[in-house]
């Protein structure tokens, strides 16, 4: 009987979504136990943040002044850079795309499952998240969101064995698709030829092809190129630019897809600058 | 339900949480593939203690809150549960009865065929990635087993005391 039933639950969650508010209600039932785990290693950070000497707290704040100095001066350069695209994607009459906005989600110390890069975030659909949601933190790409729960939701990272990110090589534009490799600091390309122009220490960045994650924001970089005179295709991996292993914070990125008015980028223009947490697509 | 009386419910909820705590204990990689399947454990110990009271509704209820805790398809772990359990239950009556190594062996194909289940389950969902060190969880769990045992069977001495 009881065997009847999962299974016909297994079947049912596999083929629709009809059980979606039943896993939302017993979320909330889990999610303390969830918290619960997590405690120890929250507690540890606010501790280290507690018990930290004067000095170094000094020198923290002296070289994050240094920092927002020098990534002021760039984002002032970069308003006109911008202006100036959106010009001259006019005179092509091609569209462009505005900002993106981005909700800060910290991690909970949880494992799902070992054999999966999946973790748990404390923002659900209770902060409008949404599945498929792109996923980045300071550095670069994170993954994107798998499920979202009323109180936090799951997301698979870059380096899930099932995961891939449509990527573009910084250098030269050439396409090819990121697999995880099931490693936290591998990614892999295997569908690149053996003469591809490539090499380690190469940039790569999210294409926006596929329409889940935004253009233009670092994923990896090339560690090691192998050509395989006997294989069509290069074995090539590369090293996640975000912290996957380290980082506390994510940010999830709402796509902004309204396109920009060409015949007035003036307006729009301003509308960048008017957008508070308005992430920026370089750096 | 379970237990008999209130403080008895009480343990049993309390180890319940414990196990599917541990469950997801953030571990790292290699260590999170050895954290045996201590909700399993548990569910058996007061299937073989209580079988009175423990029915295979109890270790469904069990196995889709693990479901949802751990993001699996929901019926996996119930699934697994409610199999295990009915088997327990089923042949309690002799396997209360063995000696202790022999108890062992009996939790170790629980364990076993749990893990198979599940591995088979996560192939049907998707291309699965499981690496070799998955099968460890199964030595760890009867590893874990006696501890779990000694540790469950001394709390529920003291209950008297309460």
């Amino acid at each position: 009987m009881g065997v009847i039933l999962a299974v016909a639950l297994l079947i049912s969650d596999q083929q629709g979504n009809g059980l979606k508010n039943v896993r939302a209600t017993l979320s909330i039932l889990v999610y303390p136990l969830q918290l619960l785990v997590s405690l120890p290693v929250d507690m540890g950070e606010s501790m280290s943040d507690t018990f930290v000497s004067y000095q170094s707290l000094k020198d923290e704040n002296r070289t994050l002044k240094e920092k927002q100095l020098i990534n002021d001066s760039r984002l002032l350069k970069l308003a006109a850079l911008e202006k100036e695209n959106i010009r001259l994607r006019a005179l092509l009459e091609n569209s462009f795309k505005l900002g993106e906005q981005v909700l800060i989600a910290e991690l909970l110390a949880v494992t799902l499952a070992p054999y999966q890069h999946i973790v748990v975030v404390n923002k659900g659909s209770r902060f409008g998240v949404h599945e498929k949601q792109p996923v980045t933190d300071a550095y670069g790409i994170v993954g994107q969101v798998m499920r979202t729960l009323p109180v936090s939701s799951e997301i698979m990272l870059i380096t899930d064995p099932n995961h891939a990110i449509p990527v573009q090589v910084n250098r030269n534009g050439l396409r090819t698709i990121a697999l995880g490799s099931g490693k936290i600091n591998q990614l892999q390309l295997p569908f690149l030829p053996n003469n591809a122009d490539i090499k380690p220490g190469d940039l790569l960045i999210s294409s926006g092809l596929g329409g889940s994650f935004p253009p233009g924001y670092p994923v990896a970089e090339i560690d090691e190129v192998k050509v395989q005179p006997n294989k069509p295709f290069a074995s090539i991996t590369a090293t996640p630019k975000a912290q996957l292993d380290k980082s506390r914070e994510f940010l999830i990125v709402w796509s902004d897809s309204r396109s920009v008015l060409l015949t007035e980028p003036e307006i729009e223009a301003e509308e960048v600058d008017a957008s508070e947490e308005t992430l920026n697509g370089t750096e | 339900m379970a237990p008999n009386n209130s403080s008895s419910i009480f343990l049993y909820l309390l180890t319940v949480i414990l196990a599917m705590s541990l469950r997801i204990l953030p571990l790292g990689e290699t260590a999170g593939y050895l954290n045996p399947d201590w909700v399993l454990l548990i569910l058996i110990y007061w299937s073989l203690n209580v079988p009175e009271n423990f029915g295979v509704f109890n270790a469904w209820i069990v196995g889709v809150l693990v479901d949802v805790l751990t993001g699996r398809v929901l019926g996996e772990h119930a699934l697994v549960y409610t199999l295990m359990i009915y088997f327990i239950l089923k042949f309690h009556k002799r396997i209360r009865h063995y000696p202790f190594p022999q108890l062992s062996v009996v939790v170790f194909a629980a364990l076993l065929l749990s893990s198979v289940l599940i591995f088979w389950v996560e192939s049907i969902k998707n291309e699965a990635h499981i690496s070799a060190l998955f099968w460890g969880r199964i030595v760890t769990g009867t590893l874990a087993w006696p501890i779990m045992y000694a540790a469950i069977s001394y709390l529920r001495s003291l209950r008297r005391f309460f």
